[in-house]
């Protein structure tokens, strides 16, 4: 689904990721955690399209098509998703709204009609429902005065609603008390199927209890530098980084 | 000739013309004085800074349109708010089209200036309030001198109007260039409601300059409502004085809606002459091209415990450039005022200008007076949130920016004016979207 091929990224000429390879197929669970500073959410951002990244060298691959070239709402249609790690307060504009907007503008650039509002209002109620959003919450301007566990379940509930095909969740457990973890994580799961991928960036090992990946990869200094299962976030909890920065820089 | 002298021999032919009493033969011929001693603003009138009246005056205007233009309803629908039931005053080209209108003298009158200047039934209401509330400037006096037809309206003591009134000028262009003049005349008794809807709509790209004077008078405890739509050709431009007197008590709201026009002024003044009055302005710009929309908004605070709220937002793109001047006046006597001014602006384009400048006199000592302005751009990590969800740029820029005018969007009180500006929004941005927030 996913395929980076020696990726290289600068953000106003500091290179940042300095040749990252991954490839996720759909059905799986990656996770990508690492020290603070490394890339993780440039990586992110540059796979979703944030224009003040620049991609120097190498490519990314979205369902056998290349998608450097593609505006951010472009890889959206064609189903990328990005949970932010500090999702953007938009006053004046309600949740409910800018998912209409949201969802119809992707149906629009796939050949479709605006979704009828009774088919959304549905689907909003089923989603809300999902992630235990209050209905009262979605008419209030998007992520504006909300709690740091509000904002990260409502990435949730975007995602629901847009059902993506590959779905980054930049950080999505910082922020997130032990419930708001569990209904965020539980909501993860249950939009997880074999024909969508996800890729989990965080810097600790408790949400991967939670959504278990099957890869986990180490990025460091703009590059992955180790992979392996879950085991690896396991001893990473227990050791930290510092020996994976030794064995680096051996 | 330029048209300062055309005006003034135009004037004497004017006054010939018409059969009217002396009262307002007086007023017009001390008005047509003031013009000649002052003549247009420049830009050496403080007032006057940041816009110029040089290029639109140059333009060879038609002073009074002799013909006789018909226009069909179909083809005009559009600048109406046709979707509910409403009184209508219509004029094209300056003359009343009756065909056009929907007018009332029942328990109301919406009807003409034209009928009040002249017939005696309503001299002692001119006597009372004709040119009572418009200062002796020099572009209000131009209007004055001429004043001859526009709309009048007048609400007796108690009277609710159920139904908004729309009052509306349009310009044929039939002449190569028209110079129109109209004179508004609306009095609120005490304990009535009205909503007023007016547009300036030119019909073809000729030149057109418009001159235009409203007089509001609400008494004791009326409230009014008053819209303006400023949606017009690039080659029409209007200086729009308005001048409002308000008793004790009463709540007067004026918005306004500048999307376009070659040159737009709003002279807007409200003066305050009772206790416990409230004055509401508000505004949303949105231009581009190189078009100029100036606010000069007054509010005089004379009695106490009155309040004001001004609220403008301003969205500039290409070559435009915007001016919003608002002075507060508090009197000594006006204790316990409360005057509260904001005026945001978003410039979309490197080649767009705003001028902002609030001007507060306050001469009583407990007050509460707070302003701001803000000049931005829009936030960039907002247009990448929302595109990231699939959003297309132009429609996350509009949503942007609709969203930061929606302050003054919702409290139109009229919910197919409200749709109707919506959609105008969505036009002028280019989008096809339902902003239905």
């Amino acid at each position: 689904m996913l395929k980076i091929d020696n990726l290289h990224a600068s953000v106003e000429d500091k290179s940042i990721l300095k040749g990252i390879n991954l490839e996720v197929k759909a059905g799986e669970v990656h996770a990508i955690m690492g020290p603070n500073g490394s890339g993780k959410s440039t990586l992110a951002s540059v796979i979703a399209g944030k224009e003040e990244y620049e991609v120097t060298k190498g490519n990314i691959e979205f369902n056998g098509e290349d998608i450097d070239e593609l505006a951010a709402e472009e890889r959206a249609h064609k189903g990328v998703f990005l949970s932010f790690q500090y999702p953007v307060e938009i006053p004046g504009v309600s949740v409910t709204n800018f998912m209409k907007t949201a969802i119809n503008e992707t149906r629009k650039a796939q050949g479709l009609e605006d979704m009828p509002a009774k088919d959304m209002l549905k689907l909003i109620r089923e989603k809300s429902e999902l992630l235990e959003i209050d209905r009262k919450f979605l008419s209030r301007s998007l992520n504006e005065g909300f709690s740091g566990g509000e904002k990260k379940r409502n990435e949730i509930f975007q995602m629901a609603m847009l059902e993506p095909k590959l779905a980054i969740l930049d950080e999505t457990d910082s922020g997130l008390d032990i419930d708001a973890l569990r209904i965020v994580a539980n909501g993860v799961n249950k939009l997880k199927s074999n024909d969508n991928a996800v890729v989990v960036i965080t810097h600790y090992q408790r949400l991967l209890d939670y959504i278990v990946p099957d890869f986990v990869h180490v990025l460091y200094n703009g590059k992955i530098v180790k992979s392996g299962t879950k085991e690896l976030a396991h001893e990473l909890e227990e050791k930290g980084y510092d020996w994976i920065k030794e064995e680096v820089n051996a | 000739m330029d048209l300062k002298e055309k005006l003034l021999s135009s004037f004497l032919v004017f006054e010939n013309q018409i059969d009217i009493d002396t009262y307002v033969h007086d007023v017009r011929n001390d008005a047509i004085k003031i013009f000649e001693e002052k003549g247009f603003p420049t830009k050496k009138e403080e007032a006057w800074k940041y816009t110029s009246l040089n290029k639109v005056l140059k333009e060879d205007y038609s002073v009074f349109p002799q013909q006789e233009n018909a226009i069909e309803y179909k083809d005009i629908k559009k600048y109406f708010i046709h979707d509910i039931d409403t009184y209508k005053i219509v004029f094209i080209d300056g003359k009343y089209s009756s065909h056009l209108s929907q007018t009332t003298h029942d328990g109301i009158d919406v009807c003409l200036m034209s009928s009040a200047l002249t017939k005696p039934k309503y001299r002692i209401l001119i006597e009372n309030y004709f040119n009572k509330a418009a200062t002796k400037d020099s572009l209000s006096s131009l209007n004055t001198a001429f004043s001859n037809e526009g709309a009048y309206i007048h609400i007796p003591k108690n009277k609710m109007v159920e139904k908004p009134i729309q009052i509306v000028h349009f310009s044929t262009g039939n002449e190569s260039a028209t110079m129109l003049q109209p004179r508004n005349l609306i009095v609120a008794d005490e304990n009535s409601y009205v909503q007023i809807i007016e547009r300036h709509q030119s019909l073809s790209d000729n030149p057109v300059l418009t001159n235009s004077v409203t007089e509001i008078f609400a008494n004791k405890r009326a409230i009014v409502d008053y819209y303006k739509i400023q949606n017009d050709n690039s080659n029409a431009s209007l200086i729009d004085n308005t001048f409002i007197k308000q008793k004790k008590e009463s709540v007067v709201s004026v918005h306004t809606f500048a999307f376009g026009g070659k040159l737009t002024r709003n002279n807007l003044n409200f003066f305050q002459e009772g206790e416990r009055i409230d004055s509401i302005l508000k505004g949303v710009t949105i231009i581009g091209e190189k078009q100029h929309v100036d606010h000069n908004t007054l509010v005089h605070h004379i009695e106490p415990n009155c309040e004001s709220h001004q609220d403008y937002k301003g969205i500039f793109g290409e070559n435009s450039t915007g001016v919003f001047n608002g002075k507060i006046i508090v009197e000594k006597e006006a204790q316990k005022t409360n005057a509260f001014q904001a005026n945001n602006n978003i410039l979309v384009s490197d080649k767009a200008t705003i001028n902002t400048k609030p001007q507060l006199e306050i001469f009583a000592d407990d007050v509460k007076c707070s302003h701001g302005c803000t000049i931005g751009q829009l936030d960039e990590s907002a247009m990448f949130y929302m595109r990231s969800r699939g959003i297309p740029e132009k429609e996350a820029k509009a949503l942007l920016m609709y969203a930061f005018s929606n302050n003054v969007l919702s409290s139109v009180k009229i919910p197919e004016m409200k749709q109707r500006i919506t959609k105008i929004i969505a036009n002028k941005l280019g989008v096809d979207i339902g902003f239905d927030l």
